[in-house]
């Protein structure tokens, strides 16, 4: 790898990078800044599929000792033996039937449940498959308020938590194995008290010693359970801890009503969104169906015009800033500013005015009078990780615009114990420092990794050190993590598909959370917990959660059957919290105080993949490309490009992600931490943005050792937005940074490639993104599909598809499918979701970060990112991207064995026992979607993992191509159940993995014609509706290879008043 | 110097080639026969089981329908293997102290099940599905032989791909009548050939090119 080190080599190519076009003066869409820079990595990345590495990049441990020379005799031996496997009787199998079959279980057929999981507390509604009682697969439940069948990255993969073999698996005395009974005796002792050992028990005490710390809790059972433990230790303490606490939102809320309130957004009946450094498309509570309600009103399908309008104002660049029609990059302590600004303009109440200067007064000016002009049909939202100011300017906005009652609502709040957690921990540190604590019980938190740096000493107090000075520790968790390691007592939680509790989704609804396996371990429940501490140290789960809902009125009647109907709906009916109406307080002016920033700050934020690092053995989430930057395995730090040169970093080079730029952050008084760069087109200058959930010791094998602990330099008083105190310096050395942005790059169009076409003698842009604004889209819609060139039919020397059912034997009413989909990138997020769901559907493995890094990442749906225009705030478009199903495939002609073939409906099929490992389909595929497994990437060995894998796709081995099949499980069940009955497959019958993981309904699979769409009729399912959109293209069509899988274009809706004000513009301004 | 060859050796120099060809063809169809023969396939090879079990006498003798045992053939992929509970309805009250049903009888008071041998065991790699073959009018026999002529299970073919393409290239020689399907003497009538098409048309038997795609068995 080269670097062009002389300065004046390097200026231009970075002029040019800040206006977002290559050397060559064009560029419209670009992927990376390697690929503005043109640098030697990324062509290698563009022109091979199978890019060579450097040996000097590579990790030195991976590099090869057995020459080349040594590999090939030992190879041609094992070849010349291979033949002799063949003479081999399989072996013998047995089986094993049951005893008694369990009621309704049929073995071979999978069963759903419903249940909900819990992520801060919150619930969102699922449906699992079970295959004879292991849960295999996690979709969302349609009828749940909260999912609509939709599911985020975090629920898909919980699957793998359930099963991941390190996870803690019987209670732990100071480390060594123990049983609960042993526990519950020692947990008796400390709470009635042993006179022999000299240890006063809690119960005389009233508890006076007793602390419990817990995260965030929304269960009626743990409440009711609370309320008990409380009147026994009428002297306790409960605090509330969790990295991601929504803080703001609940001391927001206590600032404008006085108390805490739940606010419920309703998307779908806003018309103009402003978010105030909210990402609330893929964070928080609520995030999927707020996904599912935004896109819908911009969905611009079956004839429809009409799009709301999304403002955003972020700290970094998030999923919900690319879908913005507007988006200002703005540091998070500068948003309330601007949030004043807008109130003031808007006639909110209560906040005083600010001023605004150059874009972003123009921006505030431009948002408030749209905001005005859509008076009740509008929304203001505030980020989690925003200060209470902001939340409540947000509701002073919301009030001005008539917005509750009419686009949201608000109710108690659904928390049990709605604390500000950050002055609850601190209280709790305050205790044990003044050795009040005598007995500390933490349930499922995990806070001597996760909480914040404490007041005290040179580098502040580390929560260890409080909660040491706590003579008896008790932890429950998942794992035997850095807290546990730390209690004398750790006992093993179960997972939310082990035990029975309840929780309350976003509205307030709650679903009984209901197991699907018996404990894998001798793990327990929290609500078990509990019970022991009532004396009550046999009660099991389901007998507590069930015996609090008997005393119920939601499910009182004939309980037993109210009881069944809402695990069977996976929802207690009349449970969604009322409405209720809250009044401003007078003195809101008054709380406000408005933020001081400094000349740097760092913002912390939850990580899109690991959350606050309690996913961090995930292998799934860790390489799960993280959405717009596509890192796997790592934290990083955010920057701008400005901010970067500013302190120097990386001066005179290309940018270069394989050797990316160390910076020490300083925030004064903590040890500083030095971390790796991430130079970010459209984060804001002289702020830096961190994720928190990495540098783990103890999260278990996969995950311990990966990137950076932020929570290290995370001051307790300014646990989100350090601002003030802050240094950004130069570190020395380098990082390796396994992102997948660079990887599989389809075209370099526009550098200097074009597509060639013949029948023009011409070449054109291959229009790979195709987007357009809405007046353009309304003016001339078909304008989008004639941006590329489709050749005709008669153009290629295979004979065209068959799509009719020309092949009917004898009359014979045979069905013949035409297998498509469609997929609107107006309507994708970015989230990840389809991208995990496709990982667990069909048993795709992990290859860790060096694979990574090499570009050998398994996925066979990847979201690739567009951005368009200069480096200071570029637009961003996603493409979901998996096997275009090519009815004139170039895999096919290519494979030597035949293994890439295609079958009668349409779909591209590899043949596993056909492939010998040639890797001529991947070569010529354009799409660059087919996996080669080079080394045998999957664990076949952990007993615990191979619960998790869906019996019905095959587990792949070494050597073998491999690559997204459509689901072909689903169709062919979904075939077999329609040809049983002789009928059709009903259109959405079949749906595949990416498809029902989808919040927005982006992914649409079906019959694209044939039967379902007889000549001269309409076409009647809902992809071949699609297909019909103006706004469908097929990409790469120029190609002539005719992928059954077409995208619809992006439109965007920009407030004339704004043009020119940022997005592809702003980028020639700052140039 | 004198002729190291005479001209003879010509010929044999052309005959070895051929010899050599005729060899290697005869290696590659021993390969190929012994890959089908029941030595690989292990077809017509009895297994041991651990309980005596005969499909002869149940199926047979006793003239138990198979969808008594094998309750799901209709429905799922699998046929269903019966749990010990299906044996004990009758041997709680038939042979109810045969020592050969001990294992029978101590699986149900463990609740240990009963390891049985897998007698038709294709490659994991194949994905077949029962119920569809039973519903869309393949029978029992077709694929298992005459069960109730077998004291102890084996399979009656290869269970390779050839015999699976056999039936999905011409699935008319096999369909029977519904009220047949479990029927264990039924042999194609002498009108198979009128009759299959018929069915076929009946049944909605799907053309043979969505048969013979590989997506129908392996995914």
């Amino acid at each position: 790898m080269s670097h062009r080190d002389h300065h004046d080599d390097i200026a231009p190519i970075r002029e040019n990078i800040r206006k977002g076009i290559n050397k060559n003066g064009k560029k419209e869409f670009w992927r990376s800044l390697e690929e503005l820079a043109d640098t030697e990595r990324f062509r290698e990345f563009l022109h091979r599929e199978f890019p060579a590495v450097n040996p000097s990049e590579a990790d030195p441990s991976w590099l090869d000792p057995v020459g080349r020379r040594n590999f090939l005799k030992l190879m041609s031996a094992s070849l010349a033996f291979a033949g002799l496997t063949a003479c081999t009787n399989q072996p013998k199998e047995h089986i094993v039937p049951y005893v008694k079959t369990p009621d309704g279980l049929v073995p071979g057929k999978p069963q759903f449940y419903a249940t909900a999981m819990p992520l801060g507390g919150v619930a969102s509604g699922l449906l699992v498959e079970s295959h004879e009682g292991r849960p295999t697969k996690i979709e969302g439940n349609p009828s749940h308020p909260a999912s609509l069948g939709g599911t985020t990255v975090y629920e898909q993969a919980s699957i793998l938590n359930l099963y991941d073999p390190d996870r803690s698996q019987t209670p732990l005395k100071l480390g060594n194995p123990s049983t609960w009974g042993e526990f519950l005796n020692e947990l008796n002792t400390y709470l009635n008290g042993a006179p022999e050992k000299q240890i006063e028990g809690q119960r005389a005490k009233q508890g006076a010693g007793l602390r419990i710390l817990t995260e965030t809790i929304t269960s009626p059972t743990f409440a009711d359970q609370m309320n008990k433990v409380k009147a026994a230790f009428p002297q306790m303490k409960w605090h509330v801890y969790e990295p991601a606490s929504r803080d703001g939102a609940r001391v927001g809320a206590q600032m404008a009503f006085g108390q805490p309130v739940n606010t419920v957004y309703q998307f779908d009946k806003a018309d103009v969104v402003l978010s105030l450094d909210a990402d609330f498309l893929t964070n928080g509570p609520g995030s999927v169906r707020y996904s599912r309600d935004f896109i819908n009103r911009r969905r611009l399908t079956g004839g429809s015009n009409e799009m709301n309008r999304l403002y955003v104002v972020e700290s970094a660049m998030t999923t919900t800033g690319a879908k913005a029609d507007h988006r200002l990059p703005m540091r998070a302590s500068d948003v309330e500013a601007f949030a004043r600004a807008v109130a003031s303009a808007v006639g909110a109440s209560g906040a005083p005015p600010a001023s605004l200067s150059g874009d972003a007064a123009k921006f505030a000016e431009a948002v408030a009078k749209d905001l005005k002009a859509h008076n009740g049909k509008s929304i203001v939202i505030a980020g989690e990780h925003q200060p209470a100011s902001v939340h409540a300017i947000a509701h002073a906005i919301n009030a001005a615009l008539g917005a509750p009652g009419a686009t949201l609502y608000y109710t108690d709040p659904i928390e049990i114990n709605p604390v500000d957690q950050i002055a609850s921990i601190k209280d709790l540190v305050n205790d044990l420092n003044a050795g009040k604590v005598e007995l500390l019980v933490i349930i499922g938190a995990n806070p001597v990794y996760n909480a914040p740096v404490f007041e005290g000493g040179q580098t502040g107090q580390t929560f260890l050190d409080a909660m040491k000075k706590s003579p008896m520790r008790v932890q429950m968790g998942l794992f035997n993590d850095e807290t546990a390691a730390n209690c004398q007592w750790h006992v093993s939680e179960t997972h939310y598909l082990e035990g029975w509790s309840d929780a309350r989704a976003y509205d307030g609804a709650v679903s009984i959370i209901q197991p699907l396996i018996q404990p894998l371990y001798n793990s327990k429940s929290p609500h078990e917990l509990l019970a022991a501490m009532l004396d009550q140290g046999g009660a099991a789960s389901h007998d507590i959660v069930r015996d609090y809902w008997r005393t119920q009125p939601q499910l009182s009647g004939n309980f037993d059957q109210n009881w069944k109907q809402s695990l069977h709906d996976g929802l207690i009916a009349n449970t969604a919290l009322p409405s209720k109406t809250f009044g401003l307080k007078s003195d809101l002016n008054a709380s406000i105080k408005p933020a001081t920033p400094g000349k740097y700050e760092i913002v912390f934020r939850v990580d899109p993949s690991v959350h606050d690092g309690r996913f961090s053995n995930n292998s799934w989430l860790q390489e799960l490309p993280k959405p717009i930057t596509k890192i796997t395995w790592d934290n990083f730090v955010f920057i701008s490009q400005n901010t970067a040169d500013e302190i120097q970093l990386n001066p005179n080079a290309e940018p270069h992600k394989g050797a990316a730029k160390m910076i020490r952050l300083v925030n004064e008084g903590l040890h500083p931490l030095e971390m790796p760069v991430w130079v970010q087109p459209g984060h804001p200058d002289n702020t830096v943005t961190v994720y928190l959930g990495y540098g783990r010791e103890r999260a278990g094998n996969v995950g311990n050792g990966h990137g950076f602990n932020t929570y290290a330099i995370r001051n307790v008083n300014t646990p989100f937005i350090a601002a003030g105190n802050v240094r950004l310096e130069k570190a020395e050395g380098e990082y390796r940074l396994a992102s997948t942005q660079e990887h599989f790059n389809i075209d370099a169009s526009g550098i200097d490639v074009r597509a060639y076409i013949p029948e023009r003698d011409d070449l054109i842009d291959r229009h790979i993104i195709r987007t357009a604004t809405l007046e353009e889209y309304k003016k001339a819609p078909e304008a989008i599909k004639h941006r590329g060139h489709t050749p005709g039919e008669e153009t290629t020397i295979y004979p065209p598809w068959n799509y009719k059912d020309a092949e009917t034997v004898d009359g014979r009413d045979a069905p013949l499918y035409n297998w498509g989909m469609a997929i609107d990138m107006n309507a994708c997020t970015g989230c990840n979701a389809c991208v995990v769901a496709c990982q667990s559907e069909n048993n795709t493995a992990t290859v860790g970060k060096e694979m990574v890094f090499r570009g050998r990442v398994m996925h066979w749906l990847r979201i690739d990112t567009y951005f368009r225009g200069g480096t200071a705030n570029p637009q961003v478009f996603f493409q979901p991207m998996m096997c275009q199903h090519c009815e004139n495939a170039p895999c096919e002609t290519v494979c030597p064995v035949n293994a890439a073939v295609h079958d009668a409906e349409g779909l591209n099929l590899q043949v596993y026992n056909r492939c010998v490992g040639t890797r001529y389909c991947a070569n010529n595929c354009p799409w660059k979607v087919r996996r080669f497994n080079y080394l045998l990437y999957g664990d076949w060995d952990t007993p615990s993992l191979k619960l998790a894998r869906n019996p019905e796709v095959t587990v792949r081995s070494r050597g073998v191509m491999e690559k997204c099949t459509f689901c072909l499980q689903r169709i062919i069940a979904g075939k077999i159940e329609a040809e049983k009955q002789n009928r059709f497959v009903q259109d959405g019958e079949i749906q595949t993995a990416c498809q029902s993981a989808c919040p927005t309904e982006a992914i649409i699979f079906g019959d694209i014609g044939a039967k379902s769409n007889p000549v001269g009729q309409p076409p009647q399912t809902r992809v071949a509706k699609l297909k019909a959109e103006p706004r469908n293209y097929q990409m790469l069509a120029e190609l002539n290879t005719r992928p059954r899988a077409s995208y619809l274009a992006a439109i965007t809706n920009p407030n004339p008043e704004l043009e020119g004000a940022d997005h592809a513009k702003s980028g020639e301004k700052h140039g | 110097m004198p002729q190291l060859f005479t001209r003879s050796t010509n010929t044999l120099a052309r005959l070895s080639i051929a010899v050599v060809i005729l060899l290697l063809g005869l290696g590659g169809w021993l390969f190929l026969e012994l890959n089908r023969s029941p030595f690989v396939t292990q077809a017509f090879v009895a297994r041991e089981q651990p309980v005596q079990f005969s499909h002869k006498h149940h199926a047979g003798d006793d003239g138990i329908d198979c969808r008594y045992c094998h309750t799901t053939v209709e429905t799922t992929a699998t046929a269903g293997m019966p749990a010990t509970k299906t044996c004990m309805n009758c041997h709680s009250q038939l042979f109810a102290n045969s020592p050969y049903l001990e294992i029978v009888r101590d699986s149900w008071r463990s609740g240990k099940p009963i390891k049985w041998t897998r007698v038709h065991d294709l490659p994991d790699f194949a994905y077949f599905n029962h119920s569809i073959h039973v519903n869309k009018g393949v029978g029992c026999s077709t694929c298992h032989g005459q069960v109730d002529h077998m004291p102890l299970m084996w399979n009656t073919s290869s269970l390779q791909m050839e015999w699976c393409l056999e039936c999905h290239r011409n699935p008319e020689k096999v369909l029977r009548e519904q009220k047949d399907i479990t029927s264990m003497d039924w042999r194609p009538p002498a009108d198979q050939a009128e009759k299959g098409k018929e069915l076929a048309r009946k049944y909605n038997i799907q053309p043979t090119r969505v048969l013979t795609s590989c997506s129908t068995c392996h995914r």
